[in-house]
């Protein structure tokens, strides 16, 4: 550290990095000068929207850049450029003295191999261990990441353990070699927020027993404000801000912090006047995927939906909000008759249950699903405008062209996209483009009831807000009525007027937004909206 | 890892209002990909010499020239110079004269002929005429007595640029005719391959349960069959004509496509899209046509450039065991099959096919690779 006096301290430094892809339309610059830098024991979050850079920079600093990519600048460990060395002296620091974790718990373990395989890899390979010491290495390591029953999970393939057993197996997999900086990617982004704060809890007291740095990559400024001791926050490939992660909360300078800070869902719905007509009523519904035992068959039943009552009235938003795995969206599905299911839906006076496609087709018209998935639920091989007319096509087949034209100009128009882009393909348009896309497809039939299937889930916390505002305008305009599925507890508050928790395939707790969310009466219920709404206060409580 | 195809976009209103469908971006993408592109040329010129080889060449395929059997390739026209005597001494043979000169020049020969005890009849220059070497030959002159005579002929320049097959047929030509077979066997059964499998398989995926399980039974069952053996029995059965290796090669080769559809339509039959149609009330069959199909041709295009060759080679196998195209008509295979026999004293008879079948081959496959990495980036 002879070299930089100053800077005592600093184990990780990225200077002025530029990180620029080759694609088909030239050179995207993915990183514009970007220094950053890391003490030892200290948490520093990089937070940004999706395609500000923010994982480009540590992907450069790890030599795991696509084919494509070309990183300029430097990035120092412990004083050492490490940007511009070979793969072998780099492999000597990285999966040793830094590590990282990623997003997917699912697709980082390699499906093939036990988890002792897995864990003893980095141990063998960088700690010159033998098998026997290993072993004994490895278990500690999961008992280190409260692993239960660990001596018996070494044996386990990755797909026998849940999301968060397996984010703890990489957590693990980081530490093996006693690191000085965990890089985390994401490392919660795809798992409920109960598990998300446990993970969370757990880094945080791995740090202050181990005294590694963490440099925590996310997009959720909940979690930035609980964990992180220094943030950045980056936007468009530069640094918009830096500075301790206390004062940038509590006064940010920049105006795209202040955006970013002021981006969680606000407002709640009014409720329902008492005279709504009934729109739908379902009883007792039940689905059941798999089959029963036959000559060649294990029982496969696993009952995902167990006896739910649902009832929606005209011009209501009911929010469904449970961990992933609840049935919630099975249930939302359930109700539109797209899987088989059993139980009694009424809807507008009609029996609907048990009626085939044919004899759904003229009811779907009023009854619409939004899904989750902005990327996967547009057809990529169709432009927008056929994408927003296909349910016209079905239900209006007497339209000529031109009106058609029309009407899919309407249906863009109203949910704020210009009817210019009507020609343009789905990978043409940001996440939020075609989540809006997708409600304008929905809209286009002038339906009644539109089930929105974790809508905003894959987007931006801004873009998340604007798709709120969006819906609940629309609602108001043409009185719909949604089902609103949701993990996120925030977003429910928001847009829905009543509440329904799910668990394992039945509701826990329902009632009225307000009384729900102020009083909650199941311990699980409570659980969920403090590691929703007060993780900061949950770690200190862990901490403490 | 992925390479970082599109930077997301946020597209700003009137910014033009034509989209660049994913189309559109794997053609760029193949654009800048220079072995596929030449390769996409030289598969281009061989369709083309395919198709209009045969109309232009100087030679029928099926034409024999019996003195020019097995004639090595070259540039310069045959007869060669010190050809031309013995040839015309070999078309007088049984004209019962003696021929006292023969001259060479001037495009043409100038023979001298006596006889000794009948008088010359005029009509022998037929005896040239009926040589492929000799043409408009004519009585120059006859002497008084009839005992003498100078004939004039012309020699026909022929050029055998790839040599003569052993029957004595230009090999240029029927390259260029194999082509077109080869080409026509490859495009044809390819297909009629994807047609039937494309529609078999999606149907297949798309509906599922039982008749998915039915449909995919059948294919097992047809894919157990020997295809040496199928073969046979239709050419026993329907005698050999091009139409039947179609419909042979076709119907075995749909079953590959049909697998690779029905687990491309599993898959894309889960994604949020199909649901979304489904949810919209679309009619199953609309929902293959509209949403599954488009989205499988990405990988059916790749499968069927490197289908292509395989059937091309399959081809050239049948023919090769004697059960593919009837002579006179030929493919590539038929005309290796007689270059390897004929190879020790005629190797260019199986060196000018084989080096056209490789560098068929290899633009294809060269096309195919090109392909996949166009349209299917992320697979890598």
């Amino acid at each position: 550290m002879a070299e930089h006096p100053d800077k005592a301290g600093r184990i990780f430094e990225v200077d002025d990095i530029r990180v620029t892809f080759d694609t088909a339309d030239g050179a995207v610059e993915a990183v514009r000068g970007v220094s950053m830098h890391v003490g030892r024991g200290e948490t520093v979050a990089v937070v940004g929207e999706s395609g500000s850079g923010k994982s480009q920079i540590m992907m450069a600093a790890m030599g795991l850049l696509a084919n494509n990519g070309r990183a300029a600048g430097a990035v120092r460990y412990r004083g050492r450029d490490i940007l511009n060395v070979s793969v072998a002296e780099l492999n000597r620091l990285r999966g040793r003295k830094i590590t990282m974790i990623f997003q997917e718990p699912m697709t980082s373990l390699d499906p093939l191999y036990t988890i002792e395989d897995q864990l003893s890899e980095p141990l063998r390979v960088h700690g010159g261990m033998s098998r026997q010491a290993a072993r004994a290495r490895i278990l500690e390591l999961l008992n280190l990441v409260q692993i239960p029953n660990a001596a018996e999970r070494m044996r386990s393939y990755p797909h026998e353990l849940s999301g968060g057993q397996r984010q703890r197996v990489m957590i693990a997999m980081a530490l093996a070699n006693d690191p000085e900086l965990l890089i985390a990617d994401e490392p919660t982004t795809a798992l409920d927020v109960t598990i998300q704060a446990e993970i969370l809890q757990l880094l945080a007291e791995l740090q202050s027993r181990i005294g590694m740095s963490i440099l925590f990559i996310t997009h959720d400024l909940g979690i930035v404000e609980a964990f992180a001791d220094r943030t950045y926050v980056m936007n468009k490939g530069r640094v918009e801000e830096e500075g301790p992660t206390a004062r940038l909360f509590s006064a940010p300078r920049t105006d795209y912090t202040k955006m970013l800070l002021a981006a969680e869902p606000e407002g709640t719905k009014a409720p329902l006047p008492a005279n709504a007509p009934a729109l739908m009523e379902a009883r007792e519904m039940r689905v059941t995927f798999g089959r029963g035992p036959g000559l060649f068959r294990r029982d496969t039943r696993l009952e995902a939906v167990r006896g739910i009552d649902v009832t929606l009235r005209q011009g209501q938003t009911l929010g469904i909000v449970g961990e992933s795995g609840s049935g919630k969206s099975t249930l939302g599905r359930a109700l539109l008759q797209m899987i088989p299911s059993e139980g009694q839906v009424v809807w507008l006076g009609d029996r609907i249950e048990g009626l085939g496609t044919e004899g759904m087709r003229p009811y779907r018209k009023g009854l619409q699903m939004v899904f989750q998935d902005p990327y996967g639920s547009l057809s990529p091989r169709l432009t927008c405008g056929e994408i927003v007319a296909e349910g016209l096509l079905v239900h209006e087949p007497g339209l000529d062209s031109k009106a058609r034209t029309e009407r899919v100009s309407e249906a863009m128009a109203d949910v704020g996209l210009d009817p210019a882009m009507r020609n343009r393909f789905p990978h043409e348009f940001s996440g939020g483009q075609r989540q809006r896309i997708a409600i304008a497809r929905a809209l286009i039939l002038r339906p009644k009831l539109i089930v929105l299937d974790e809508p905003t889930s894959a987007l931006d916390r801004s873009v998340q807000k604007q798709v709120i505002e969006l819906l609940r305008r629309l609602q108001r305009e043409n009185d719909l009525t949604y089902i609103f599925i949701s993990h996120d507890l925030a977003v429910v508050r928001a847009l829905s007027d009543y509440v329904m928790v799910m668990k394992d395939g039945a509701v826990v707790e329902e009632g009225p937004t307000g009384e729900l969310f102020d009083r909650p009466e199941t311990d699980y219920t409570r659980a969920l909206m403090r590691a929703a709404f007060d993780l900061r206060g949950l770690l200190a409580d862990k901490a403490a | 890892m992925t390479d970082l195809a599109n930077p997301a976009p946020e597209i700003a209103a009137g910014e033009g209002t034509a989209g660049r469908s994913l189309w559109a971006v794997a053609m760029m993408r193949l654009r800048r990909n220079r072995a596929a592109m030449a390769s996409l040329v030289v598969l281009v010129l061989m369709a083309l010499a395919g198709i209009f080889g045969p109309m232009v060449a100087p030679h029928d395929y099926s034409e024999v020239y019996p003195e020019f059997v097995k004639v090595p390739p070259s540039l310069a026209p045959y007869p060669q110079q010190d050809q031309i005597v013995p040839a015309a001494e070999e078309a007088l043979a049984r004209a019962r004269v003696e021929i006292a000169s023969i001259e060479v020049g001037g495009g043409g020969v100038t023979i001298m002929v006596t006889s000794e005890s009948r008088e010359i009849d005029p009509r022998i220059t037929r005896y040239l005429d009926r040589s492929d070497v000799f043409s408009g030959s004519e009585m120059v002159e006859v002497s008084g007595d009839g005992l003498s005579a100078t004939m004039r002929a012309d020699v026909r320049e022929l050029y055998f640029i790839a040599g003569t097959d052993a029957n004595g047929r230009d090999l240029f030509s029927r390259i260029l005719i194999s082509l077109r077979i080869s080409l026509m066997i490859g495009a044809l059964a390819t297909g009629v391959a994807l047609v039937i499998g494309v529609l078999y398989g999606a149907t297949a995926g798309f509906v599922g349960g039982r008749l998915d399980n039915v449909m995919m039974r059948v294919v097992d069952i047809l894919y157990s069959l020997p295809f040496v053996f199928f073969v046979i029995l239709l050419v026993v059965f329907f005698g050999r004509n091009v139409v039947l290796m179609f419909i042979a090669v076709g119907a075995v080769e749909w079953l590959d496509m049909a697998r690779i559809v029905r687990g491309q339509t599993l898959s894309l039959r889960r994604r949020e899209f199909v649901q979304a149609a489904e949810s919209l009330g679309v009619r199953s069959r609309d929902i293959v046509r509209r949403h599954i199909i488009p989205n499988t041709l990405g990988t059916v295009i790749i499968y069927m450039t490197l289908m292509i060759p395989k059937v091309i080679l399959l081809e050239s196998f049948l023919s090769f065991l004697g059960l593919g195209v009837q002579e006179p008509l030929t493919s590539l295979g038929v005309l290796i099959a007689e270059g390897a026999k004929n190879m020790r004293n005629a190797p260019f008879m199986l060196f000018w096919p084989a080096a056209t079948m490789t560098v068929l081959l290899f633009a294809l496959n060269f096309l195919g690779d090109g392909l996949r990495d166009a349209l299917d980036p992320k697979d890598r």
